[in-house]
């Protein structure tokens, strides 16, 4: 056990009286990695901004904080100021929101040097380029002058973390760093992380819920429900005998398991060159640039029953694909659906022609109308293709489909607010399978939601699949989820397929350098399971 | 309109929470609707006929039927005046009439001063009377109910131009937007006062005219906000579902984009409202508004201003102007409260508590 950092013995945190913390112990030692772990609303964000201050005022702290030999406790604000962002670093979830986009990257990293350490003018400018140099972040002398929307979000993450370490942190707080951004750039900002931490010999809590992170990038990890502490230990021994139900429950959430087997028959989905392209704006009196492929043409086929899995990082045109498939943006190409030529079809024979497929987007908080009831939500579409069904006949079909996906039924009256965002997941499949589609179009149906409820959706979905014969076109960039629904997968790179082909025959013997960083970025919990 | 609830949607019970439990506005909203209902009555609070009477054992209603003066043993075939001492007493000797509380209605010149107008308050004229005799009460009375009408009309009309207007703007975007805007910009450059000053010149501005001139404009201030609203929700993921569902666009207007677009629109409603009612008033003061004999709350201020050795006339029209605007201004806030979603506490999730957190900018 290294020396001891941060030492929280007995924190509890309640806002308004309501706890949200209860009697957490931690320590963090110098050099050394602690993560904290949990799912949305387990307090984890809470538990470190409340160690640091950093509540609004109807939180209530209690029990003893130390950093180093500083009691954390009877901290004066005057000196809280010099601690944060001096002896302690923050790094944010949010690349997007965490930098002043009206200040150059220059000026912001500067700021703290000049608070912290008094440097101004052209040392800080100097010490500020060797921190980006630090972060690797390449062209350092460039980027001083750039403004944070030139950026790209690992960018920002980088000049981020150049700005918790500008002032050499004992202790680093990392609050869910990696989450926003794609997995192949997650790896290389932990493996940052975890260069600087040994270079400096901080100690750093790494707040996440991502297991695979942890299990690599963590020494000791400390598991959070709901405000609890459940155990804290080695990362290897609680991966291996995990000592409470609610860790164990979270390494078995894996995704796993195979959708059910289809025989190949005529498709369902045909597209034959279906490219998009957005045109560029043009400026005054200068030629109009060339337009943005967002998805060069492609070819694809899907069969009755089928799931095609389409797997990219972020802006690989993924959703843009689903789009132009569902008609919901212009396209270029051929889209057969049915025996139907769809780029063909437009009005009110495209719109009675929607119920057949349907659409289960990522944002289970934004996919619902805030001010419509469950019911309406769920009955508009079969009250608008199905004019002639009766009042008792379309409340019993919304019972049904309720039924269905799993919610109680008297959830009906309700609103989408009053509900979890796994919840609002099945509502928005609800919705989309009472109109008894063919084609289900899900746009990374997971991604916002805990392991534990993603696995409970992966089983509804594959359910479902098997009960109605729909094909899906399941779009994400987590491999693993792939891996439990698709039969066929796509990989798509900057708008281009770099490789398709069987589900298991690409995630296990990838042949392009692309996909095989993918899945080493995401598939060790496949090979992991493949082994046991 | 909900499928399982017959009753008031939990959405709704709860904005109703959040606006009771908002004492001032809930209080002025009471006020506010007493004045308005008692103004709406005013025929029976303020008259210069009685209500009921009877005259050689017949009933007659003066205040709904004009009765001749031959009726009541005069001899003109014009309708009978009932403040005439003539009429008065040879009613009065074969029967009773019951007058309302104030026994003038606004355009009623009392002969009997005993001052010369503007006569100061007294017990026959509660609030004195203006400088061409008549009760300033009465007048108070009737310009309350005019201008509330006006402003509720014009509010409701603007509503509808503007959230049209604004609504297809930013639903369909692109070129519609844009010639749209520049349209309103042009539009919004006309100077509205002068086109009304002009106008007064040419008809007789009665009501309607006003109220049409004005809903030419007034429309304009809702419109940028519709559309930011519109423009924002159109690429929504829930609006996407709709349209992936297969529904029409104004289908996907009406119920999925306006709902949330109209609390936006509601924080301006408030001003609207008495914006319009000081628009009126304004003009009435300047003598380009309602015809002159009209209940106008503009022109008592105008009265104040010329005569100010009546105070009374000032201070009546000061008081009522400020209290109408204060009421209704407190309302729209309670309203736009209780329609703002973060007014609204639902059961406190812990990640809804650790939301507003999430934004230190120390590191």
């Amino acid at each position: 056990m290294p020396e001891p950092l941060l030492r929280l013995d007995d924190l509890s945190i309640t806002f308004d009286g309501i706890t949200v913390v209860d009697k957490l112990s931690l320590t963090v030692g110098r050099g050394e990695t602690l993560a904290l772990v949990g799912e949305s609303g387990s307090g984890k964000s809470v538990s470190a901004l409340g160690a640091m201050n950093l509540l609004p005022s109807n939180a209530r702290v209690t029990g003893g904080r130390w950093l180093g030999d500083t009691d954390l406790t009877a901290l004066s604000a005057r000196g809280w100021r010099g601690l944060r962002g001096g002896q302690v670093g923050f790094i944010f979830q949010e690349p997007m929101t965490s930098l002043n986009p009206l200040q150059t990257i220059d000026k912001q990293i500067g700021e703290t040097l000049r608070l912290h350490q008094g440097i101004s003018g052209k040392a800080a400018r100097r010490r500020t380029r060797e921190l980006l140099e630090q972060v690797k972040l390449p062209r350092a002398e460039e980027l001083l002058d750039v403004w944070p929307h030139q950026l790209s979000g690992g960018q920002r993450q980088r000049v981020m973390i150049a700005m918790a370490i500008a002032n050499e942190p004992e202790l680093l707080i990392a609050d869910e760093p990696t989450t926003a951004l794609d997995v192949t750039v997650q790896q290389d900002i932990l493996a940052l992380l975890a260069e600087l931490r040994d270079h400096h010999g901080m100690g750093m809590l790494f707040i996440t819920h991502d297991l695979n992170l942890v299990r690599r990038h963590a020494d000791r990890v400390c598991v959070l429900f709901q405000g609890h502490e459940q155990e804290t230990g080695e990362v290897s021994e609680v991966f291996r005998q995990p000592r409470s139900a609610y860790t164990r429950l979270l390494i078995d959430a894996e995704p796993e398991g195979r959708p059910p087997l289809v025989s190949q028959r005529s498709p369902l989905l045909e597209a034959r060159q279906l490219g998009v392209r957005f045109q560029r704006p043009k400026r005054l009196f200068s030629r109009r640039p060339a337009p943005f492929e967002a998805v060069h043409p492609l070819d694809l086929r899907l069969s009755p029953g089928e799931t095609l899995g389409i797997v990219g990082e972020s802006g690989s045109g993924k959703t843009t694909l689903a789009l132009a498939l569902l008609r919901l943006t212009e396209s270029t190409g051929e889209i057969e659906f049915d025996g139907s030529r769809l780029d063909r079809l437009s009005g009110k024979p495209l719109r009675q022609l929607r119920r057949r497929f349907q659409v289960v987007f990522q944002d289970p908080y934004g996919s619902l109308s805030p001010r419509l009831p469950v019911s309406e939500i769920i009955s508009e579409g079969l009250r608008f293709h199905f004019p002639e069904l009766k009042e008792a006949d379309v409340i019993r079909r919304v019972q049904d489909t309720l039924r269905e996906v799993g919610l109680p039924e008297n959830c009906a009256s309700r609103y989408p607010h009053e509900f979890s965002g796994g919840q609002r997941q099945r509502i928005a499949v609800a919705r989309a399978i009472i109109l008894e589609p063919e084609l289900l179009v899900l746009d990374e149906p997971t991604s916002a939601l805990d392991r534990t409820v993603q696995k409970q959706l992966i089983e509804l979905l594959r359910d479902l699949q098997a009960r109605r014969g729909m094909s899906y076109l399941f779009i994400s960039h987590d491999l693993a989820v792939i891996h439990a629904m698709a039969h066929r997968v796509m990989v798509l790179k900057e708008g281009k397929v770099v490789e398709q082909g069987e589900c298991l025959a690409v995630l296990e013997r990838p042949t392009t350098d692309y996909t095989r960083a993918l899945v080493k970025a995401a598939g060790l919990s496949l090979s992991t399971r493949t082994i046991s | 309109m909900s499928l399982f609830s017959p009753t008031l949607s939990p959405i709704t019970r709860r904005r109703l929470a959040v606006f009771r439990a908002n004492r001032r506005a809930r209080l002025s909203l009471w006020l506010f609707a007493v004045l308005f209902l008692l103004s709406l009555v005013a025929e029976l609070i303020a008259n210069d006929r009685p209500i009921v009477m009877q005259y050689q054992g017949d009933w007659y209603l003066p205040l709904l039927v004009d009765y001749p003066d031959t009726e009541f043993g005069g001899f003109l075939p014009s309708a009978a005046d009932y403040r005439d001492p003539y009429v008065r007493d040879e009613i009065e000797a074969n029967g009773w009439m019951l007058w309302p509380p104030i026994p003038f209605s606004y355009e009623t010149l009392d002969m009997e001063l005993d001052h010369p107008a503007p006569s100061p308050p007294t017990l026959r004229h509660w609030l004195g009377t203006d400088d061409q005799g008549r009760d300033v009460l009465a007048r108070v009375i009737y310009g309350f109910r005019l201008s509330v009408v006006f402003a509720l009309i014009l509010t409701a009309g603007s509503l509808v131009l503007g959230v049209l207007a604004g609504g297809i703007q930013g639903y369909f975007g692109g070129k519609v937007d844009l010639i749209g805007q520049r349209f309103t910009e042009i539009w919004s450059g006309l100077p509205m006062l002068f086109l009304l000053i002009i106008l007064a010149s040419l008809v007789e501005p009665n009501l309607w005219w006003l109220l049409g001139i004005m809903l030419l404009f007034s429309w304009l201030g809702i419109v940028d906000v519709v559309r930011a609203e519109f423009l924002r929700a159109r690429n929504l993921e829930y609006v996407r579902a709709a349209k992936a569902m297969g529904l029409p666009s104004r289908l996907i207007m009406w119920r999925h984009v306006l709902p949330n677009a109209m609390v936006a629109t509601l924080t301006f409603i408030p001003f609207l409202f008495t914006g319009a009612i000081t628009t009126l008033t304004a003009l009435d003061f300047l003598g380009f508004g309602l015809p002159p004999g009209s209940p106008s709350l503009g022109e008592l201020v105008a009265q104040g201003k010329n005569n100010l050795q009546a105070p009374w006339l000032g201070i009546t029209a000061f008081i009522t102007l400020s209290v109408m605007l204060s009421l209704l201004v407190f309302i729209g806030e309670g309203l736009r409260d209780a329609f703002d979603p973060r007014h609204i506490q639902y059961t406190a999730s812990p990640d809804s508590t650790a939301g507003p957190t999430r934004k230190p900018r120390d590191a």
